[in-house]
């Protein structure tokens, strides 16, 4: 019942700011979801301790509970049940985490904002929806956490709903996982029809079940069950954790507050995809084809993405495309089947992630909501918590020793290289290539706002400025007083911070290299040899170091640091000429290589004129015209026929009665 | 005098004709509704003839006594009848039938 009590309770307290918030006082609302949230957290690390230090002795892999039988169709039960393994206990202390810190920086971030009560209702809503989706034990309630988080992304992106720009960012993103969606139904729905249950523990039992099954995709093209379902389940992956091509709607959600840019769409909801991946491991190992074009789509993912952040003014879209090309990394390293090396990158990327997001909120918030890095800079000796913490987030972000990124990226390039899948070589050099890549976004984004002058207020001339003053005299006054965020803010960030220097080096024995996921994880270490390869090659984290110096990605990495430094700091015009002089390449980086556009007219304009076809041919022709007028035509017409029949007079009346009479008794003669 | 007698047939026709009678009465009279609520009596009174014949050749009591209960009904409708055809008259000042047209159609 203690699981239970887990997604509950942000439940409850989601319905209770959700209902009531606007009643009682604002305080009541963070006070219960920040403690609703709090205890899930502590609830969540007491079932990752027992999981990790009780069950290797007693020898318990695995431990599923259901709770509730919410359909019974004969020969399929539909319950909500919880699988405790050691990777939904994981994710539950992650995501609990995040989000408990994430509900106290709002407190600091969203507190003059109206909708104070409405954030919080949303965030513990989205709390509970990812709780059901990690710790689900069947298809059907990993799906319904799976839409309850794309219901909180979408709330929360439109938030502030008075904006045109956020509520087209909201449905844009709910549009664009209804595509990934869509190949999601598919997947579960041929493992549903194969083996006619929805339980994950099932479904895993069975998997051999499935070799050589056929599915007929169009007549005369069969494919393997297995690879179809894979790939369909891969494409619900790509929606929520938008890899390329649906991975346009996620820089657009940074319309929504950043509190959320960090939950939801760095730390825990994006992640889902890979989550569901790795839960479904058993699954995804049976294809190689799959496998293939997961490594293919992560590591496309990760070089456009990270090119496209090169090119970001916007503070929080460089941290988005940053995420999204995080995501292709992980992405990759589910296709070389090291699942552990993927989920222990996306625990610290939550991580660090996070932080990195909150950071900005906080430099957001101190400059009064300007996104633009053009007009930050020198914030460093105005912010220092900010400033160290933020240095931290992308020293981890970049993969440089001895923060998280350092242990969990490496790992993901090693099982590139050493998979076996088509695609892994080019995966293998695109990863390398975006480990340089990162380091320079990140540190530009670090140079562009703590370091340098500050530009904040400059735009101005001084002519103007005196002019400025006296309309906005309150406004301009403020740009010279930035100061370090309140503490509810800043402790999230130092908490954060600790994690993402920690969290690698501590973790990276058990999780990565030791058998902390058991059973949880099931790979085949005969054909995808790339985890092995990794335990083989693990010596100790000194020998990891000592390795890391002689090779490529940390060298990589420093080069990026020193790029952005030359671009950013040293020369700042070198980089206006290498844009003019890389015109159309730098057009098709600012404009997310045209993808926006080409969706703009072949999706949404063909869209239109689709519908336009069906409003005028089907509905304004066919139903309007041909079903509704004309049946009411035939009335009309029949009735005017009929009419001359009622004269009114009384004897015409008469004389049709005693007609009728006269007919029906003749009738009954007869007979 | 027997074989002048009359028999079950001759009441029976006799009411037929009282009917077809009265039919008439009601499908080719135009002018008077006083006319027609007439008419309708002698339906009735067919009815009745009708009821009386059988009772007495069954030697069945009943179709007396519902012809009693007929004729109480028949004055009661008549009464009605003539009530509303003096409204219809206050109202319209008329009473012939080719005028009551309102419920065409």
């Amino acid at each position: 019942m203690m699981l239970a009590l887990i997604p509950l309770l942000p439940l409850l307290a989601a319905l209770f700011a959700g209902f009531f918030g606007r009643r009682v006082p604002r305080c009541w609302s963070h006070w219960v979801c920040c403690a609703a949230v709090g205890i899930s957290f502590l609830l969540s690390a007491n079932v990752l301790y027992e999981v990790a230090t009780l069950w290797p002795s007693t020898g318990i892999q695995s431990n599923s509970v259901t709770l509730y039988t919410w359909l019974d169709l004969g020969s399929t039960k539909l319950t909500v049940g919880f699988l405790i393994d050691p990777l939904s206990a994981l994710m539950m202390v992650v995501v609990t985490l995040v989000s408990f810190l994430v509900h106290v920086y709002t407190i600091g971030y969203m507190k003059d904002d109206p909708g104070y009560a409405r954030f919080f209702a949303y965030i513990a809503f989205f709390t509970f929806s990812m709780l059901m989706l990690v710790m689900s034990n069947n298809f059907l309630q990993m799906f319904f956490g799976w839409e309850g988080v794309g219901l909180a992304s979408y709330l929360l992106i439109g938030f502030w709903y008075t904006r045109p720009s956020a509520t087209k960012a909201g449905m844009k993103a709910f549009l664009m996982n209804r595509v990934g969606d869509f190949g999601f139904i598919i997947g579960i729905g041929l493992l549903f029809a194969a083996l006619g249950t929805l339980d994950f523990k099932e479904i895993f039992g069975r998997v051999d079940e499935l070799r050589g099954l056929n599915v007929s995709l169009w007549p005369g093209v069969e494919w393997s069950l297995l690879t179809v379902a894979c790939i369909g389940l891969f494409i619900g992956a790509m929606g929520k954790s938008a890899q390329v091509p649906l991975h346009s709607w996620l820089p657009d959600s940074m319309e929504g507050p950043t509190p959320i840019s960090a939950l939801i769409h760095a730390a825990t909801m994006v992640t889902a995809g890979i989550f569901m991946v790795a839960r479904m491991s058993p699954v995804f190992e049976g294809s190689d084809t799959a496998l293939s074009f997961i490594i293919i789509i992560g590591a496309t993912t990760a070089i456009t993405m990270a090119l496209l952040g090169l090119v970001q003014n916007d503070i929080k879209r460089v941290i988005a495309y940053s995420t999204l090309s995080q995501l292709g990394y992980m992405t990759v390293a589910l296709g070389a089947s090291a699942y552990s090396a993927a989920i222990f990158h996306l625990m610290t990327h939550a991580f660090f992630k996070a932080l990195l997001f909150l950071a900005a909120g906080s430099v957001i918030i101190a400059l009064h909501h300007e996104q633009d890095m053009r007009k930050m800079g020198g914030l460093r000796k105005r912010m220092p918590i900010t400033y160290v913490t933020a240095v931290i987030g992308a020293w981890a972000l970049a993969g440089l020793p001895p923060f998280a990124g350092f242990f969990s990226k490496e790992p993901i390039i090693e099982a590139a290289h050493s998979a076996t899948v088509t695609g892994h070589t080019y995966a293998y050099w695109a990863l390398m290539l975006g480990v340089f890549l990162t380091a320079c976004y990140t540190f530009r984004m670090i140079f562009m706002t703590f370091h340098g002058a500050s530009r904040y207020g400059e735009s101005k001339s001084d002519a103007k400025r005196g002019a400025h003053k006296k309309a906005h005299g309150v406004t301009h006054e403020a740009h010279h007083d930035v100061h370090e965020s309140p503490k509810v803010v800043t402790i999230p960030l130092i908490v954060l911070a600790i994690c993402s220097v920690f969290a690698g080096i501590f973790c990276v024995e058990p999780v990565l290299i030791g058998d902390y996921f058991g059973a949880a994880i099931h790979g085949n270490y005969v054909a995808h040899p790339a985890m092995a390869e990794l335990h083989a090659e693990w010596h100790g984290i000194l020998d990891y170091f000592l390795n890391a110096l002689l090779s490529a990605p940390l060298w990589l990495a420093l080069a990026g640091i020193a790029t952005a430094w030359y671009f950013t700091l040293s020369s700042p015009k070198s980089a206006d000429r290498l844009a003019r002089s890389l015109g159309g390449v730098y057009n098709a980086l600012k404009n997310n290589y045209y993808v926006d556009a080409f969706y703009e007219r072949v999706f949404v304009r063909g869209a239109r004129s689709l519908a336009s076809v069906f409003m005028q041919g089907g509905e304004q022709f066919l139903t309007e015209g041909v079903l509704v007028q004309s049946t009411s035509q035939l009335v009309r017409w029949g009735a005017q026929g009929l009419r001359y029949l009622q004269t009114g007079y009384l004897y015409h009346y008469a004389f049709a009665m005693a007609l009728g009479l006269l007919v029906l008794m003749t009738w009954w003669g007869i007979l | 005098m027997p074989g002048l007698e009359p028999t079950l047939l001759h009441y029976l026709l006799l009411a037929a004709a009282l009917l077809v009678i009265s039919l008439v009465g009601i499908i080719a009279n135009r002018r008077n509704v006083l006319v027609l609520l007439m008419a309708v009596e002698l339906v009735l009174l067919a009815a009745n003839l009708n009821f009386v014949a059988f009772s007495v050749y069954y030697h069945d009591l009943s179709g007396q006594v519902m012809t009693a209960f007929v004729l109480a009904t028949a004055a009661t409708e008549s009464a009605i009848g003539l009530a509303l055809l003096i409204l219809l008259f206050r109202r319209r000042g008329t009473i012939a039938v080719q005028t009551l047209d309102v419920l065409k159609g």
